[in-house]
């Protein structure tokens, strides 16, 4: 295998990480808190909201939109560190 | 001015708008034609998608259904915005990166097979077809409701509107055109929020309101009396809810990755410049349609407390005026079944006197509130926003399957770059009238096979593709045996126990509810085929070959962000 695959490689095993750790987050605000869970966040509330409800109907949404932002800082600085992030005209050895 | 002078107006000017956009937005090459040159901004493409997304299902109808459903709409809420977290992290930026114009595209290349491309253009087209049928039917509802015109008219309108700017611009016309139209149905979908949040609690903010004590002075939460106000009539709490956990989790799964794996929204991340704009794109897309899914259970609150408040128990005598009108248009019916001349609005069948469309939730809203004539015309144009770019999207994927993938890439590959524009100019057309057709003449099942579009999409196109991307050694036996079983196995359950095919008929549908496979209904079985789907091309991937060489590589390359380029014709 070329370095060059040795680094397209760590690059994804990098990438593969946040993924995961993105998607256990996603899973848990949704299936955990808004639907599996549901009934013993219901006994806490905030404001008027049972925490399970809002978690259900507001909480997850918001969190949705959170982890695409986060994914979006996390590679971009992630292909600077690789040197993925330049344009297809200049592509620079890594 | 009346509702009505406001309405023409509303909706005149913002047709103008679009039609003008078209003009100024001609494609001029097959690249203009699929997917807009490639050099869309992240705003503008977030902004499409997020029209391209929201239909006449999402602006008329979703916050009524919620209403009604109370806590088991949530699989609505969550299922149609956690789709775009798998989109943005599994698939948006390796498809860019791919950089060619279609779903088919991608699954033909990768699995170097013209069987799995043919496959694919059957999934697309229909689940685009049985969409856009539904979307132009929301068309005419809108135009008869609030023009007065007759429906089967509202739907030639449409029809004209639609072609005009699909067939001159693509998708660089519908692009352009779908920035405008969220525009549109954002602001006509907020503004009666926020009267009608103040108006109740107080809080401007609906998404605050919704949780706040109601503007009467007893200090009670607004949801807690709406809880009450539901259990006293026989319902179920309104944050609870009457499906099954295992059912919900199930339809949230299908209805999240199905999303992910319908090709209107897919094909919309092959617009933009460079990778890392398609990831940037798909956050604020999900960030815009986020601002209407989190208004729409605000909505869906406040309607239903406003609507058991002003019926239930009252004289039938004293109904406001909108109460008259829309039992004018059928939606809404009152039958008093014990002659006391007041409304009984409860649980029990045999007792309960009223029948309430749910799509008057939204459509009514402004008139139960009160609200100024201008903001009951801005609902009609907002609906009419919503459904048109929504049909127009749909449109692009229907006529890019025919004339890319069909004519170009398997029936005559020899066709000339303008044939191949022409080809694509022609498909949209019929497309739209053949749409139209089943605008005026909805087949009865339409929303039954929009919930199947969404099985087949999560049984079908989304393991293929993730597999695709995330495991370089998935030949194409594996593909195509995961998305056959995946599709065959998703219809057979919507065959039997949706339609009761095997049974006898839709009668026998109520008694199978018994035999649901680990108690999941058929509009969540999607997430189950999609588990088979998965394991029948794992397995099936360990007794056959592993995939050429120059595949692997290319899987490697769409893994690497740098080097997109543009999107290239073959």
């Amino acid at each position: 295998m070329s370095s060059k695959q040795e680094h397209a490689k760590r690059y994804w095993k990098e990438n593969l990480k946040y993924v995961t750790l993105l998607l256990i987050i996603w899973f848990l605000v949704s299936y955990g808190c808004g639907i599996l869970f549901k009934d013993a966040l219901d006994t806490f509330e905030i404001g008027g909201f049972k925490l399970g409800f809002w978690f259900a109907q507001q909480g997850s949404i918001y969190v949705f939109v959170l982890l695409i932002f986060i994914y979006v800082r996390l590679m971009n600085k992630l292909d600077k560190k690789y040197g993925f992030n330049l344009d297809a005209t200049k592509p620079k050895a890594p | 001015m009346s509702v009505q002078t406001w309405t023409y107006l509303l909706v005149g000017v913002t047709f103008v708008i679009y039609i003008g956009i078209a003009i100024w937005s001609r494609a001029s090459s097959t690249k203009d034609f699929y997917v807009a040159g490639g050099g869309v901004s992240p705003w503008a493409n977030g902004m499409a998608t997020a029209a391209d997304w929201m239909s006449a299902a999402s602006f008329i109808s979703m916050a009524g259904i919620i209403a009604f459903a109370g806590y088991d709409g949530s699989v609505y809420l969550m299922g149609w915005t956690g789709g775009y977290v798998l989109l943005a992290l599994l698939l948006a930026p390796y498809l860019r990166k791919f950089g060619k114009f279609t779903v088919p595209d991608f699954i033909g290349e990768r699995y170097y097979s013209k069987t799995a491309r043919i496959v694919a253009v059957c999934c697309a087209l229909l689940v685009s077809f049985t969409y856009v049928a539904g979307q132009m039917r929301g068309v005419g509802v809108v135009f008869s409701r609030f023009l007065e015109v007759d429906i089967n008219t509202g739907v030639i309108i449409g029809m004209v509107i639609v072609l005009f700017y699909a067939v001159l611009g693509g998708m660089k016309g519908i692009t352009y055109t779908q920035v405008a139209q969220y525009c549109v149905l954002i602001f006509a979908f907020m503004v009666p929020a926020i009267f009608i949040s103040f108006q109740m609690t107080g809080n401007p903010i609906p998404q605050l309101g919704m949780g706040s004590t109601v503007n009467d002075g007893s200090g009670t939460y607004l949801l807690e009396k709406l809880n009450g106000l539901s259990t006293e009539l026989g319902f179920s709490e309104y944050t609870n809810g009457t499906k099954s956990r295992m059912d919900v989790f199930a339809i949230t799964l299908a209805l999240m990755v199905g999303t992910a794996g319908l090709p209107h929204v897919i094909v919309r991340f092959f617009t933009v410049k460079r990778v890392k704009d398609a990831r940037k794109s798909a956050g604020i897309a999900l960030l815009l349609i986020a601002i209407l899914y989190t208004t729409a259970p605000a909505v869906a609150v406040f309607a239903k407390t406003n609507l058991i408040n002003t019926v239930s128990d009252q004289p039938y005598e004293e109904m406001p005026e909108w109460f008259k009108n829309w039992e004018q248009t059928g939606l809404l019916s009152y039958t008093d079944k014990n002659g006391d001349g007041t409304i009984q609005y409860v649980a029990d069948v045999t007792k309960n006197e009223l029948e309430i469309d749910r799509d008057i939730m939204v459509l009514a809203n402004p008139e139960i509130a009160n609200l100024p004539a201008w903001v009951i015309a801005l609902v009609a144009a907002g609906g009419l926003a919503a459904a048109l770019s929504t049909a127009a999207g749909l449109l692009l994927v229907i006529s890019s399957s025919i004339s890319h993938d069909l004519i170009k890439n398997v029936i005559k590959p020899s066709i000339s770059e303008k044939g191949e524009l022409l080809a694509a100019r022609i498909s949209a057309t019929v497309a739209v009238v053949i749409a139209g057709y089943f605008g005026i003449n909805p087949p009865g099942f339409v929303a039954a096979v929009v919930a199947l579009a969404f099985g087949l999409a999560a049984a079908s196109f989304f393991p293929a593709i993730v597999l695709g991307i995330f495991y370089k050694k998935m030949n194409k036996q594996g593909a195509v045996a995961g998305m056959i079983v995946g599709i065959l196995l998703m219809l057979f359950y919507m065959l039997k126990y949706k339609f009761g095919v095997f049974d006898g008929g839709k009668e026998a549908v109520v008694e199978l509810k018994e035999n649901w496979w680990f108690g999941i209904s058929p509009e969540g079985f999607g997430a189950v085929a999609m588990f088979v789907n998965y394991m029948v091309a794992i397995i099936v991937n360990a007794f056959t070959p592993t995939p050429p060489e120059a595949v692997q590589n290319m899987v490697e390359n769409i893994r690497i962000p740098s080097g997109a380029g543009e999107a290239t014709s073959h």
